[in-house]
Parts: structure tokens; sequence; C-alpha cells
């Protein structure tokens, strides 16, 4: 199988731009005749079968949920970033891409990025054409913001509810595509295995979740857009349903999984409260722009908070630790996800979180009330301003731009975060590991191809806030329509596959057989509480900070937590219904397999780069200290057998238009 | 943490063939638990007694994908206004409490299973003109389309909707004018959506009707259960768009 990135050649700045000009056209007429299965239907998905369908290919497209509109890029909050630069505030292409490269810890390849940033701008035009209400200025003209660690305002938003516009915006598109015939949906369909034929991925394997139903659905080629697999930890702001399935039966047909170590905790999430908790709740990063980090100095203080005997408002100002502050002047409360959600994990093993189980910091927003407040009394003209009217004033500015969050956290917390101090804890997020694909977009399979959040490419290390929207849409709008036509433009004269051919009954058989040996196990633990222990053991060795022993601890309790989910986890029902509990222990098999691969994979990476912090390897101010020497490599995995130790694959990383520096935020 | 003694009467339905009825559990909750970790614990306590767990939609448990679809003591999504049933936490119940869960009751929702029901009438009414017809990579510089701040904001409160049907639950009708004029103001207020106003009101509505959803008596319970709140003045815009589109419109739907 190839092992190659297939990045064009030339210079970086015009790779994209001639391989466009020069790649393999599909002429209309042919495209009628070619077939394309597109998985998931989440903002990558949804663009890519939109917009193949009009194109004039034959797509089918399919979801495990009841509607295309359901995937969880509706719940991304804070914005998109693009290089516009209509704020001419010196944002270009190359410094978006510059910027992604340096955030990703400089674990990316760098021919995507740049990809990335140049599509950048079209995303925003189309998504405007489509009727996504972006956020405007009194002038009718877009708005736009800074956000997640970086230094000019690219990032377009609405209110806080960016993913949800987006998505709407590509599920119009695609519901437009539905009603021409041109996309034939498939909601409530979850795809269970991949069928190759002569190597080459020609079609999958469908379960239809209403009538337990197995399909065998042929196509050209296999586009997947299923998300990342955050879940592994059982606790994450993912949606209940976000799982690995799709790309986890592609690896155990030959796909390779890329840098699955590569986690993204989130800084700033509403900390758990308890043992029932299945799902953890994004506050939005832009919340950071004006609320402020801290911890009680003294543990005193800290214990007398979590005793319920005092509150952040009773901490006087020198007694408060702004840590991100003090540790990092120059960025501070805005340093990137990984340095802030470290930072956080530090100061609570230190004795000083604030919530009863320990684990929480304060994101406090009094200082933004009164400089808020300050400034609308001046532009009021309010001569001497009592404390009350600053406060009221600065508490409506506050209001205005973080309402909805503010809103919601008091739904879930019972507290009111516009006089009681917020409470945060980091918690995991996004993926930025996934299948391995080369420039096309196509994993090692021929034919089968990843985008978004699902595939490893243009986020390194870590990912920046409001790039997760961007390249998912990049991939979908404007990069698979190019690159698939490459792969096609091979297979215009190859007829139809026949679903009821070999190959198909084959998978369709293994798929059978593998759900009902998970029925018959018919043992005495449910597949939640298999899923909660799994969490419990990636969060406490693979989460924040990572060391050898541990990894190796958790590879062994990985392993044995799985033999006793093959002897002991009951589900009841059967195959041939809705069965929500045979849906869940299908994925949670799967997220027992890739947990042990994530764990493997940063025992091998002994650096540390964003998202992967080793303790032993970290600077003497606990830093992460990154390896060029030995480690400038994508991780790609190969695992068809669970009874092997997987295959590593290394694709060196060049880097010849950036030079490789220390991040530093200080 | 306080905890709850609480008596549920669950909708239980076999499928769309069956007949269903309440069935009773007691069950031990936390104040602090949302409305769907609470059904979790249940579910958690059938499997240990090897019944069938209760079959509800659920996902993002954020009040934004709109999978949840529950009718709590008759009202969609519970007691609490302007929340989706993930987010409506079990401290707006006492202790002692009796709760009555059932699924999104309509003609064009039918049940599949317990607390599922088929929402795909709405995707139809999407696909029937619910969208810009834009191809990618046709558009122009974002900027090229100043809209101004008022109307972009008009459009975004009706483009907040997120598509769970606790309006047409909420209906005595079961209509679907709010979910359906939502979509037809978000569209038709901004420029991009003008040049095809008068085509999607007249398809939507249609579609709409097609599909089994009742007529508007302005009972106005859709906007009180609405979870992001939008306003009943959407259904009053599209009808003068439809009546207007109606007289001048040269096509026939």
């Amino acid at each position: 199988m190839g092992f190659e990135g297939k990045v064009p050649q030339g210079d970086l700045a015009t790779k994209w731009v001639n391989y466009r000009g020069s790649m393999p056209l599909v002429a209309p007429n042919n495209k009628r005749r070619l077939d394309v299965i597109v998985v998931g239907t989440g903002l990558a998905g949804a663009a890519a079968a939109a917009t193949l369908g009009e194109l004039g290919y034959n797509v089918k497209c399919f979801t495990f949920h009841d509607s295309p509109r359901r995937a969880h890029s509706i719940a991304a909050q804070g914005g998109i970033n693009a290089a516009k630069n209509y704020q001419n505030d010196g944002d270009s292409v190359y410094r978006l891409f510059y910027d992604t490269v340096k955030g990703g810890d400089y674990r990316s390849r760098e021919a995507n990025v740049h990809r990335l940033a140049e599509v950048s701008v079209e995303i925003i035009d189309q998504a405007v054409a489509q009727g996504v209400p972006f956020a405007r200025e009194y002038g009718g003209l877009l708005a736009n913001r800074s956000f997640g660690g970086v230094q000019v305002s690219r990032t377009f938003y609405a209110r806080g509810q960016t993913g949800q516009q987006l998505l709407i915006g590509a599920y119009q598109a695609l519901s437009r595509q539905i009603s021409r015939g041109s996309v034939k949906m498939y909601n409530r369909h979850e795809m269970l295995d991949l069928v190759k034929i002569d190597g080459k991925a020609r079609g999958i394997i469908a379960r239809n979740l209403l009538t337990g139903e197995l399909e065998r659905h042929a196509a050209h080629c296999v586009i997947l857009a299923t998300g990342g697999y955050g879940n592994v930890f059982y606790l994450s702001t993912n949606a209940m349903g976000s799982n690995v399935s799709a790309g986890w039966r592609v690896v155990k047909r030959g796909a390779y999984f890329a840098n699955p170590c590569y986690t993204q905790i989130h800084p700033t999430c509403i900390p758990q409260s308890g043992e029932y908790q299945s799902k953890l709740t994004l506050m939005s990063e832009s919340l950071r722009n004006d609320g402020r980090v801290w911890v009680p100095k003294t543990k005193e203080d800290a214990i007398a908070i979590r005793e319920g005997k005092k509150t952040g408002l009773d901490i006087p100002e020198e007694a408060r630790d702004y840590y991100l502050e003090r540790r990092y002047p120059a960025f501070g409360n805005l340093v990137p996800r990984d340095v802030a959600s470290r930072a956080a994990k530090i100061a609570c093993d230190e004795g000083n979180g604030i919530v009863p189980t320990g684990k929480g910091v304060f994101l406090d927003f009094s200082s933004a009330v009164q400089r808020y407040g300050k400034s609308q009394a001046f532009s009021k003209g309010l001569k001497n301003p009592d404390a009350k009217t600053i406060t009221e004033l600065g508490t409506k500015v506050v209001e205005e731009k973080y309402g909805n969050l503010f809103e919601m956290y008091e739904k879930i917390t019972g507290e009111n975060p516009y006089v009681m101090p917020m409470k945060i804890y980091p918690a995991v997020h996004y993926t930025m590991g996934g299948l391995w694909v080369d420039y096309h977009l196509e994993t090692n399979i021929p034919g089968l191809f990843c985008l978004g959040e699902a595939n490893f490419s243009d986020h390194g290390a870590n990912r920046l806030g409001a790039s997760a929207l961007m390249q998912g849409l990049a991939d979908g709008y404007f990069v698979i329509p190019y690159t698939v036509g490459t792969f096609l433009s091979k297979e215009i004269r190859t007829p139809k596959f026949d679903p009821d051919g070999p190959e198909f009954m084959q998978a369709e058989a293994d798929v059978s057989n593998r759900l009902q040996n998970l029925l018959d196990i018919q043992g005495n633990q449910s597949v939640e509480s298999f899923h909660r222990r799994l969490g419990k053991i990636m969060w406490e060795y693979c989460g924040m900070a990572r060391n050898e022993e541990g990894l190796i601890k958790a590879r062994k309790m990985i392993r044995e937590l799985r033999e006793e989910f093959y002897k002991d986890v009951f589900i009841p029902g059967t195959q041939e219904e809705f069965n929500s509990e045979l849906e869940k222990a299908a994925r949670v098999a799967d997220f027992l397999e890739l947990g042990e691969l994530f764990a493997v994979d940063a025992l091998d990476r002994k650096e540390s780069c964003g998202g992967h912090f080793r303790e032993e390897y970290q600077t003497e101010e606990g830093e992460a200290r990154r390896r060029d020497d030995e480690y400038a490599y994508v991780a790609a995995w190969e695992w068809t057998d669970t009874d092997q130790d997987p295959t590593l694959h290394k694709e060196e990383l060049e880097f010849k238009d950036i030079e490789l520096k220390t991040r530093s935020y200080k | 943490m306080s905890d709850m003694n609480l008596t549920l009467k669950v909708w239980r339905q076999k499928n769309n063939q069956s007949k269903g009825s309440l069935e009773t559990y007691k069950i031990l909750a936390s104040e602090h638990m949302s409305f769907l970790e609470m059904l979790d614990v249940l579910n958690e306590q059938l499997i240990q007694e090897k019944k069938e767990p209760l079959a509800f939609e659920h996902d993002c448990r954020e009040w934004i994908c709109g999978a949840c679809s529950m009718v709590i003591n008759g009202q969609p999504h519970g007691p609490q206004r302007g929340t989706t049933t993930c987010q409506l936490h079990m401290r707006q119940f006492k202790d002692g409490d009796t709760i009555v869960v059932e699924p999104f009751r309509a003609k064009a929702f039918p049940v599949i299973k317990d607390l599922v029901v088929d929402r795909s009438a709405f995707d139809r009414i999407i696909q029937s003109g619910g969208f810009i017809s834009v191809n990618t990579g046709q558009a122009v510089d974002g900027n090229s389309i100043p809209i101004d701040k008022d109307t972009a904001s008009a459009a975004f409160d009706a483009a907040t909707c997120i598509g769970c049907g606790a309006c047409v639950a909420a209906c005595p009708n079961a209509s679907a004018m709010l979910f359906t004029s939502a979509k037809v103001s978000h569209l038709n207020q901004l420029p991009q959506g003008k040049l095809e106003a008068k085509q999607r009101v007249l398809n939507m509505v249609s579609q709409m009707d097609e599909e089994g959803f009742g007529l508007c008596s302005n009972v106005t319970a859709c906007e009180a259960e609405c979870p992001k709140e939008i306003s009943v003045e959407n259904i009053a815009r599209m009808n003068r768009e439809y009546i207007g589109a109606s007289l001048t419109s040269d096509k026939f739907v």
C-alpha cells in the first residue's frame, strides 16, 4: 500500500494553484456515471456531499442521526478563521498559515496547512452567499474578533452559535441537492464496515438503525467525514453519539491511523458535578477575552471554598493568584488551549482547586464589567458615576457579548455568573489525530478519503481556536471536490459495482457475526459502565500529562478491560430492531481498541508537543520540550490484528518555509 | 447535594405498530442532574434488572442539536422556559414529585419507539425551498453584500431554530408554522434570499400542508414552548409573504 504525502512540487504558495490547474478533470457525462459515498453530515460531510452533488456525481450520503442537521459541528460556539484581512491589521494567507503551523507545534504537514489558509477566504464568501447570518458592524460589513491566542482579528462569528449557523448553511445546500435527486440521503444509518475490491474502497455496510437491517452500498469511492474520537475519554464535550467506529472499521481493513495521542483538552468547560455525568459542557474560549482565570493563593482559602464556607467573592484581590497572567505576561489569559489547560491542572494539583472535587478554577468577569462600565459611563457623558451604575452598565455589555453562554452556565450549575465568578476546568474537546491522509485527503487505501476532524492533517499537535470549522468546510467545499477528481478520472470506464458481489456478502456476514457475538455475551454489566471505566483510565494516564510508567499501565488496563467487556457485557434485545444499546456496544468495542493504540502512540512519542505532554520531557520551568531531531514525524499506525503489536510507519515532516521555534507565550 | 425520590410515569411503546402505555418507575435523583442524566440513571437501573432500557433521542446535550424531544408534565421540554430537555435540571422539581414523560405527539411525527418520533417531515420542508440556490464557488466577496445590523440580527433570531419540533408538539393543531416561518424569515429577510423569496414561501407552505401538519389558529403555545424562544412574529411575516406571493407569483406550485 502506498505511503507518501503526494505533495505537489513547486513553491509552497503556488502548489495548490498549480495542482488545480493541472489535475485531470472528469467530464460532466462521466460524472453522472460515477457513484460517491459520503459518510457523515457535519461541516465536512455535508459540504462535500452538497458540492459533489452540484458537480454532477451520484452521491449517497449517510448519517446515524435522524437528520443531517444534528451533526456535532452544530455545537461549535466561537467562530471561524479566514485570512480576509478585512480589519487591515496585517493579516495574510501566510500569517494564518504560519500561526496554524506554529500553534500546532510544528507537527502538521506544511503544504496542507498553506492550502487551508488559501481557501479560508472562499469559505466566508460561500457562507455569506448561503445566508449565514455572521455578526456585522453598523456599516453593514462583516465583523471580526481576535480569538485563541493570535494577534490579529480574523475570526468571523455568529454570536456564540457559529457552528450551528455554518452547519445549517451546509445542511441547506445539502437539502437542495437532495431535492434535486443528486444526493440520496440515508438518515439513521450507521456505517459498520468498509468493502474493498482489488484493494480499493468500493462500498460500505450500513445498518439501518430503525429496523436493524444490514445494507450493502457500492460506489466508486468512499469519503469519510465522521468526526473525532474524543469520546474515548467517556467524558468530553463531544456529543453522546460521537464515535470512532467508521474510522476504526477502515483501520481494521488496512487504513493507517495517525497521531492518536494528539488530543485537545479545552481549558474552559463546566467542571464535573457527579458520577452520573456522561458529558461535559464547553464554555466558549471567547470568554477568555474578558474573563480572568484565578485560584486562591493559599490552600486554606481553597479548602474553605471547596467546603462552601467561603465563595470567590470573599477572597480579596491580593489573595488571588491570576496564574496565567503571572506565568505568561505576554499572552496572559489568552494563551493557547493546551497551555491554559495544563496551567489549570498544575494549579489544582497543587491543592488550590475551588470545586468540591478539587478540579476547578475561577473565570472571573468582574474586571471586565468594571472596565466596560466605566467606558460606557464615559461615552454616555456621566460624570462621577457611582459603583452601582458602573456595574450595571458593564454587566449589560458582558450580557450582550456572552449572554447565551452565561444563561447556559446558570441552567447547568444553578449559579449566576454575573455575580459569582464562573467555575471551569479543562475537558477533552477535539482530537487532532485521525486517519492518515495524503495531500489529496486520500488514505493509504486507494479510493478511501477522509475529511474534517476525522483526518489528522492540518492541526498538528494542537488546534487553534476557530480553526476546526475552517478545516471542515475547507475540506468539504474546496478541497475534496478537486482531489477526488484525480482518483475518479481514472475510474470513468469502471462499471458500477454489484452490491451482491462476494466482497459485499462477506463483509455483511462479518458485521452480522460481530454484532451477534456482542449480543450473545449476555453478561452482567452495562455498556455504559465499561465506557465510563475506559474513560477513567484514559483521563488518568493519557490526559493532560503522561509518563512512561502510566502509559504502560494504561495499555495493560485497557487490554484487561477489553477482555472483561467481551466476557461480561450485557446488551438487551436483538439485531433486528431499533436497539440503542447494541449501537453503543459496537462503538465502545472500537473505543476499547483505539484507546490502546492511543497509549501506544503516546508511549512512542518521547517528547512534549501541543496536546501531548510527557512529564519526562519538560523544561526547568515546566514548559513542553519538543524534540525536533527525532520526533518531527507523523506516526501512522497500522493495526489490523488486535493480538499483535501495531506497526509504526513514519512520515517525516519537512519544513521548508518555516523555521522551527520553541513556542513561547511569555 | 440533595437527593430526591421521584415517581416517573413514562410512555413505553415497542414500535409504531404496537399500542403504547405509561409505565411507572421509582427513581432516586440528585438536584444537580439534568433531566436526561436522570433518565440515564433509570436506564442503568433497567439494564441491571435485565429489562429493556427506555429509548429517547439526545446527542449534544448542549441546547443546540435539537435531538431531545419529550413532553414532560404536559409541556414539550418541560416546565422551564427557553430550555431543551437536556438543559432542564432536576432542581426544577421537588422531592416526592410524580413526573409524566411522553413523546412529542403529532400526526406528522409518528412514534418510532418509546419517546422517539420520526421528524423527517421537517427535513422535507427544508428540501422544498429552505435554502438559497448558490453552488459552491459561485459566491462573490463576502463584504460586497452589506447587510444592516438590524436586518442581520433579525434574520439571525429566526435562524437559531434547532428543528426540535417542540412547536408542533405544543400546538393543539400540531401546526408547523413556527418552524417553517422561522426558515422563511431567516432567508427572505436577507438580500441573498430575496430572489427566491416568493417561490420559497409558496413551496415550503405547500410541503408543510402535504406532511399533514395542522393549521395555525394563533394559540402561540409554540412561542412559549420554543427552547430558542423564536417569536410568532415570524408566522405573521410568513403569512404576509405567502399572501403577497400567491397574488403576484406567476409560477404555480
